[in-house]
């Protein structure tokens, strides 16, 4: 029995798949969303793992295009087999086409507290190339319907080094989004991800910029970093401060159901491909529909993490918080002293002003964000 | 034994016409091995040899034909090296053969090869019995061939038979006429033992194999035995012939035989190819003409990457030497590349295999240096020092000259790449000697190369600007006064002393920029700039910048994408065990390995 846990739940469906989406998600008929949410229902009753959930995550693919109804048989399915605990942070990814006044007053019937909305950019032109579904104008009528609703916790995904987009747009983007006030706001630096049209069109520009040669449609390297320094500097003056790489929010909105990602909590994932950590093992679900839908809820590349992997976990992980690791924390958690196991590479990391220590705190430098990649290797056994 | 029911001889080819598929089919159809038991290509038995097609060891095999006559007569085929850099070890074989078999290819005819083998051989005053071989494939005009072969080669042709060593069609009256041309031994088996050591292989059991051509007397067990140059003396144990993959013993070997004499030697170097073997009590006059110590060529160095596996190296060079006297090597430092060994090869292709059978019969995983060859640094105060690792040049100011070896090549071509290969070889500092039509559509052009041009890639340049047409060979000529200098590679501002070579000065602007070209391409972007330099003494020359790596970060990593990451991560460090610490640059081992192929257009 596990004392506390976080859930995730996902949801496979979209209306449309974007040109750089490598989601586990594709878009379905209603009998389709109906059977598999009937699926899920049947894997949460199942599972084996139980404990008090600090925190549930709807996330995607689009869970916005189920019904509001869908969303309340899924959350009574979970308060059903699960002690959720009071105030515990409930999520839901939407995307800012699929929101109607029925939805939004349904899914707060059903105790989501938290909304997160896909909204990518502020310019109609970049939400083309994107291939997203909506326009600028339909994320702000979405917006004010969630407001009005009672949605006080609301999340915008942005992306900035998109193909033809400049420093002034994606300041423009930053700027009408803080003047909307979400108290959170996550920014995203675009990956362009093998198998997507992206791929297709700008793999070859992103190897390029890997190697440091000149881009035709991405933004440089330089242009890239220096719109990631602009996010820093725009939300920071707007108040919100960077709590990991790519997060920002209002004091106290943290995330929470992502830091516990961050901080090795467990969590157990349904659904169709979802991964899950628990007492130390981890596993996912079949990506494959047809076997998801026949019920084979079976664990799929299980790995009992060692000492040393969680230990690795530990320093990969927590290094994407602002706040970094505590050396502390690691002593208490794997009996042994800090400076034992990491203390060489540490110091040449700390002589390379990559990462910085203040009250046995270990976390990255600006510098060391940049490169974040290199410095978290060096802790891989 | 009756010398007259004796032939020894061996099969001369270019490459691919076939040498060995039709050594197969004798010894197939002379009985001595089934169809079954016969694997594609009994005589080269090295996996090495059989994936590029070539013999390296030469290899010996004695078959019994019972021939129309009705009488029985022993065959010794004694294969040949079939490169250029083993051709001292050519010169020896044929010297322990009567004739030699011509094959010739029935659609490419006469090549580069060809001739130079049959020289050899004519050299050594063997008969030559020309075989048209591949009369099965279309584009095969057998008569066109052997006109080619009386202009070209001056030797009767008319009566060659045509045949398909892959089908087997003809091949008896090979047989037959191996019989009626090749001349029988002669020699005097009462005389003082006189037999020439052709090749010699080491046998953890027996110690070293001596594969010889008795001339003149006898040898059997008990016989003390003297190696009249290196003045190693043994007592026989065993002597014998080859079957095929196999030795069998017999009782005595005398004049006209060819067998092998074990003595328990246990290095090759005391029974060199060339080296005459008599009766220690009762010598010999003279020795037999020829011998000469073969040296190395070729030099580079040669790095365990893993550092901690030095002594597995050394282990493996050791081994290898046993069978091949031609292999040198010393240990040497490198700042760059830490303990490893400065090794000397006969040719880049001597080297190339002595790599590959290191990694793959020893599971070594190498780096190797740039090949270098001996120069000669005739130094101010009157010495003169025989380079082969340019680190340890003298300061300019110490050397009043310096000579680089020159080698005689000739490259059959046909006409219409003459242009292109008379200006790679002008790029390569040749110097034209002449030219010679073989017949309308091919020619032999001759050069003087400087070998140091042509130890790095001058057969795939050949090859890639003749379409594969043109082929090569070449000889020692000499050393010649050269103006040489030092290139250095600087990264980081660092010098990498596995990276300095030696070029031509007019050469060395072109070099050093490719260098540097080369070596962006390879090391991988870090978190400095890493400016990397070519440089003469303190003159730099060419410069090339890596950029330092600005951005390396995962822009999100929530729970599915944890595992997937890490192993990305993990990927990444595994990248960088494979490389090698200069000052605070990792340089990828295969970055030492690319800069040998420049010209790559």
């Amino acid at each position: 029995m596990i004392s506390k846990m976080e859930l995730y739940i996902h949801i496979p469906f979209c209306i449309r798949k974007c040109a750089y989406c490598d989601f586990l998600s594709f878009p379905a008929g209603e009998e389709r969303k109906r059977a598999y949410v009937e699926a899920l229902r049947e894997e949460i009753g199942g599972a084996a793992e139980r404990g008090d959930v600090t925190t549930i995550f709807l996330g995607g693919g689009t869970p916005s295009v189920l019904s509001g109804e869908e969303i309340g048989i899924l959350m009574e399915t979970v308060r059903s087999h699960y002690r959720v605990l009071p105030g515990a942070e409930i999520s839901l990814e939407a995307n800012p086409g699929t929101l109607t006044a029925e939805k939004l007053a349904a899914w707060r019937e059903a105790g989501i507290n938290r909304l997160s909305i896909g909204l990518q950019s502020a310019d109609n032109r970049e939400l083309r190339t994107l291939g997203r579904i909506h326009t600028w104008e339909e994320f702000l009528e979405g917006y004010r319907m969630a407001r009005k609703a009672g949605f006080e916790n609301i999340n915008i995904d942005l992306m900035s080094a998109l193909p033809g987009q400049s420093s002034r747009t994606w300041r423009e983007t930053l700027l009408k989004v803080t003047a909307l006030e979400p108290e959170h706001i996550s920014a995203y630096s675009l990956i362009v991800e093998e198998g997507t049209p992206f791929y297709e069109k700008y793999g070859e520009d992103a190897r390029r910029r890997e190697e440091g040669l000149a881009c035709s449609w991405l933004p440089s390297e330089e242009e890239e970093r220096q719109m990631y320094y602009d996010t820093k500097g725009i939300l920071g003056e707007k108040g919100y401060g960077r709590y990991e790489i790519s997060n920002y929010a209002r004091k106290g909105y943290e995330c929470r159901h992502n830091c516990g990602y961050w901080r090795r909590e467990s969590y157990r994932g349904f659904g169709l491909g979802a991964s899950s950590l628990v007492e130390e093992v981890r596993f996912k679900n079949t990506s494959c529909m047809e076997e998801y839908l026949g019920r084979d809820f079976s664990r799929r590349e299980e790995e009992r993490l060692s000492k040393e992997a969680q230990m690795e976990e530990f320093m990969f992980l927590g290094l994407r918080l602002a706040e970094g690791i505590s050396t502390e924390e690691f002593c208490r958690k794997f009996g042994c002293a800090y400076a034992e196991v990491y203390g060489k590479v540490t110091k040449e990391l700390l002589a390379k002003k990559l990462l910085c220590q203040e009250n046995q705190r270990i976390f990255l430098t600006e510098q060391g964000i940049d490169v974040s990649n290199y410095v978290i290797a060096e802790f891989l056994f | 034994m009756d010398q007259s029911k004796i032939r020894n001889f061996c099969i001369i080819a270019h490459i691919d016409h076939g040498k060995s598929t039709l050594a197969d089919r004798i010894i197939e159809m002379t009985g001595l091995l089934t169809s079954r038991e016969m694997q594609a290509q009994v005589l080269d038995n090295m996996d090495l040899e059989r994936e590029r097609g070539i013999t390296i060891k030469a290899q010996t095999v004695r078959t019994v034909y019972r021939a129309k006559d009705g009488e029985e007569y022993i065959f010794n085929l004694i294969d040949t090296p079939g490169h250029v850099d083993f051709n001292y070890e050519v010169s020896r074989s044929l010297a322990a053969c009567d004739g030699a078999i011509l094959v010739v290819d029935a659609a490419q005819g006469i090549e580069a090869q060809t001739l130079a083998n049959v020289y050899l051989a004519l050299d050594h005053d063997l008969d030559v019995m020309p075989v048209i071989n591949k009369i099965d494939l279309p584009s095969a005009d057998p008569e066109r061939v052997i006109n080619e072969i009386e202009d070209i080669i001056g030797i009767e042709a008319q009566d060659a038979p045509r045949i398909s060593a892959k089908t087997g069609e003809n091949v008896e009256e090979v047989l037959e006429q191996i019989v009626a041309k090749i001349p029988a031994p002669v020699g005097d088996a009462k005389a003082p033992l006189k037999a020439l050591i052709f090749d010699s292989v080491y046998d953890s059991y027996r110690g070293v194999i001596v594969f010889c051509r008795i001339k003149e007397g006898a040898v059997r067990r008990g016989t003390p035995i003297l190696m009249m140059a290196t003045g190693a003396r043994a007592e026989v144990v065993e002597v014998g012939y080859f079957g095929a993959g196999q030795f069998i013993p017999c009782e005595e070997l005398s004049a006209g035989m060819v067998g092998y004499i074990t003595a328990s030697l246990k290095n090759v170097k005391e029974t060199r190819v060339g080296d005459t073997v008599t009766n220690a009590d009762i010598p010999c006059a003279e020795p037999l003409p020829g011998y000469k110590k073969v040296n190395s060529m070729v030099f580079c160095g040669m790095y365990p990457a893993d550092g901690a596996k030095y002594p597995d190296l050394r282990d493996a060079l050791e081994k290898l030497q046993l069978n091949d006297a031609a292999l040198q090597f010393e240990p040497e430092t490198s700042v760059a590349l830490g303990f490893g060994f400065r090794c000397g090869f006969l040719g880049l292709l001597h080297l190339e295999i002595i790599q590959e059978r290191l990694e793959r019969e020893y599971n070594l995983d190498l780096v190797t240096t740039a090949p270098s060859v001996i120069y000669k640094v005739h130094k101010t105060n009157g010495e003169v020092m025989e380079l082969t690792n340019p680190s340890n040049l003298p300061d300019p100011s110490e050397i009043e000259y310096m000579e680089e070896p020159i080698v005689s090549a000739e490259i059959m071509v046909t006409t219409e790449f003459i242009g292109s290969i008379m200006q790679l070889c002008e790029e390569r500092r040749g110097v034209y000697l002449g030219m010679e039509y073989m017949e309308e559509t091919r020619a032999l052009l001759k050069y003087d190369l400087p070998l140091n041009e042509i130890i790095y890639d001058f057969f795939d340049a050949l090859k890639s600007r003749s379409r594969g047409y043109a082929s090569f060979d070449y000889e020692m000529k000499g050393y010649e006064r050269s103006e040489l200098v030092k290139l250095d590679i600087l990264v980081n501002r660092e010098e990498v002393d596995a990276l300095s070579f030696i070029v031509h000065g007019a050469t060395a602007y072109e070099r050093g920029r490719k260098m540097c070209e080369k070596l962006k391409e390879e090391i991988p972007r870090q978190l400095f700039e890493i400016p990397i330099q070519a440089a003469i003494g303190s003159k730099i020359i060419a410069r090339e910048t890596v950029k330092a790596m600005r951005k390396d970060v995962l822009a999100k990593c929530y729970g599915g994408d944890i595992t997937r990451k890490k192993k990305l991560l993990e990927k990444q460090k595994e990248g960088k065990k494979r490389m090698r610490q200069v000052g605070n640059v990792e340089i990828p081992q295969k970055a030492f390995m690319s800069v040998l192929k420049l010209d790559d257009k």
